[in-house]
């Protein structure tokens, strides 16, 4: 029996042959970048790594990658996933409680993983 | 995207019950919310492997350091292998994105053709993955040692020396005295580590298993370097040997006879990268991120039988390839993150 109470929200995505085409190209757009930033951070670990670059020209390298990384993830999550697309209360919905827990649990671990290293060295173990 | 994304809905309407106010079906909401509590397990695993690592106080292992081999190759490659695992990934995720696509273009051919190469992609990485971990678990021919001053080192070196054979002093209970044993006997180098850990060496004398002693024939070790990574009374973090003092003190280590002078490859309690907890978070992070893959791989074949069958084509949108798509991605997206922090970082 058809039930016209359900709507079929995946219908929507659908489209035509010339627009595929355009999407196609995006997609191949966003591979060649993800692709590109990968070999970048894959020549600067093997050249100017941790073994090789000390104080602030590594430290400024380490922030370097976490924005990449964050770069990637961010044309994974929204290209790829088609979390750009959807509405914005979704997007925001399932970005905004993560990155402010993530952002909390990442200052206040490392936070407190320093106070343990020192603790450690002034009382042994 | 054109349609319900965009259209405007009054609040009675979306707030009302007849409509989903994202304008997305249950399903697929569903596993975004699975992905964002699935996210949160990666984010807890990543950050507490941060808090372990900070809270370090010796020195944590490099990653160009410890990932610099290809299968089939000798040499140093630094990072390539994984930087391939990475591009391999990647690749499965863009056809997996263009599966979707097809699927809502209702090209049933398209998603098909695209859905087996996600699955090979997926399969591809899964084995590079175990090459890895047996890469890891077995280490390098030299090992990491301890020094006399309680300083540990790792080995680099231009080649390790072949070990020709071992000629028998004293017979045990299967080897007579004279026997020379070869490459074709035994593996002589697993003998030979297994030696070394134990403290079965002395002396340039080797205690095998069968109780018999012999003597060990092998070509020097090429261009030996120690690089310190644990402080000792005299050696700090950092410091280098070289030359013939460095081949001196590796001879003395392996010939010391005590166990646990050197160490070769990872297990769950020690490893010759770094600290224990290191090999403990590589094996949990990496292989809980190999499941996911798995696990991926058989949704993934799942759904091509769908497709093939036509299920989806009858129901009148592919849905369900996206659904897993979404998946797909994000076990793509926790790679990213666990290369930066584990292998770059």
């Amino acid at each position: 029996m058809e039930r016209d109470d359900i709507i079929e929200y995946s219908l929507d995505a659908h489209h035509s042959e010339e627009q595929g085409k355009v999407i196609r190209k995006k997609i191949f757009k966003v591979t060649a970048i993800l692709t590109a930033i990968t070999i970048l951070e894959v020549v600067v670990g093997a050249y100017w790594g941790r073994a090789t670059s000390h104080g602030w020209t590594w430290e400024s390298i380490k922030l370097g990658y976490i924005i990449l990384t964050l770069i990637k993830a961010g044309y994974i999550v929204l290209s790829f996933m088609h979390l750009g697309d959807e509405k914005k209360s979704l997007k925001y919905m399932i970005l905004v409680p993560y990155f402010i827990f993530m952002a909390y649990l990442i200052f206040i671990l490392l936070t407190e993983a320093l106070a343990v290293g020192s603790a450690w060295e002034t009382y042994g173990g | 995207m054109a349609g319900h994304a965009s259209k405007q809905i009054d609040s009675a309407t979306l707030w009302g019950g007849k409509i989903s106010p994202f304008s997305t079906s249950y399903g697929k909401l569903m596993m975004w919310f699975f992905l964002v509590s699935d996210a949160l397990t990666f984010g807890g695993l990543l950050v507490a492997y941060g808090f372990t690592r900070h809270d370090f106080l010796g020195a944590w292992p490099i990653g160009e350091e410890t990932f610099h081999s290809m299968p089939f190759l000798s040499g140093n490659y630094p990072l390539m292998y994984v930087a391939l695992m990475t591009f391999i990934l990647i690749v499965s995720s863009v056809t997996m994105v263009l599966a979707v696509e097809a699927g809502h273009r209702m090209d049933r051919k398209g998603v098909t053709k695209w859905m087996i190469a996600t699955i090979i992609g997926g399969f591809f990485f899964l084995g590079s993955q175990a090459w890895e971990w047996s890469h890891f678990i077995h280490g390098s021919k030299f090992g990491k040692i301890e020094l006399a001053d309680g300083s540990k080192a790792i080995v680099h070196a231009k080649s390790f020396g072949e070990i020709k054979n071992f000629t028998v002093v004293t017979a045990g209970h299967h080897h007579k005295k004279g026997d020379v044993i070869t490459e074709k006997d035994m593996d002589l180098l697993h003998e030979y580590q297994h030696a070394a850990a134990a403290g079965h060496i002395h002396n340039d004398e080797i205690t095998l298993h069968d109780g018999s002693i012999a003597s060990i024939s092998q070509m020097a070790h090429e261009d030996i370097e120690l690089i310190i990574k644990e402080d000792g009374a005299k050696n700090k973090i950092g410091d280098k040997i070289e030359g013939a003092e460095a081949a001196k003190i590796y001879s003395e280590v392996i010939n010391s006879g005590e166990a646990n002078r050197v160490i070769y490859g990872a297990n769950l309690e020690r490893n010759e990268y770094g600290p224990s907890q290191y090999g403990q978070f590589f094996f949990f992070i990496t292989g809980f991120h190999g499941f996911h893959v798995f696990s991926g791989v058989l949704i993934n074949i799942i759904i091509l039988l769908g497709v093939m069958r036509g299920l989806y084509h009858k129901r009148g949108h592919y849905e369900m390839v996206e659904k897993t798509g979404l998946y797909w991605h994000f076990v793509d997206l926790v790679w990213v993150f666990v290369f930066t922090f584990f292998y770059l970082v």
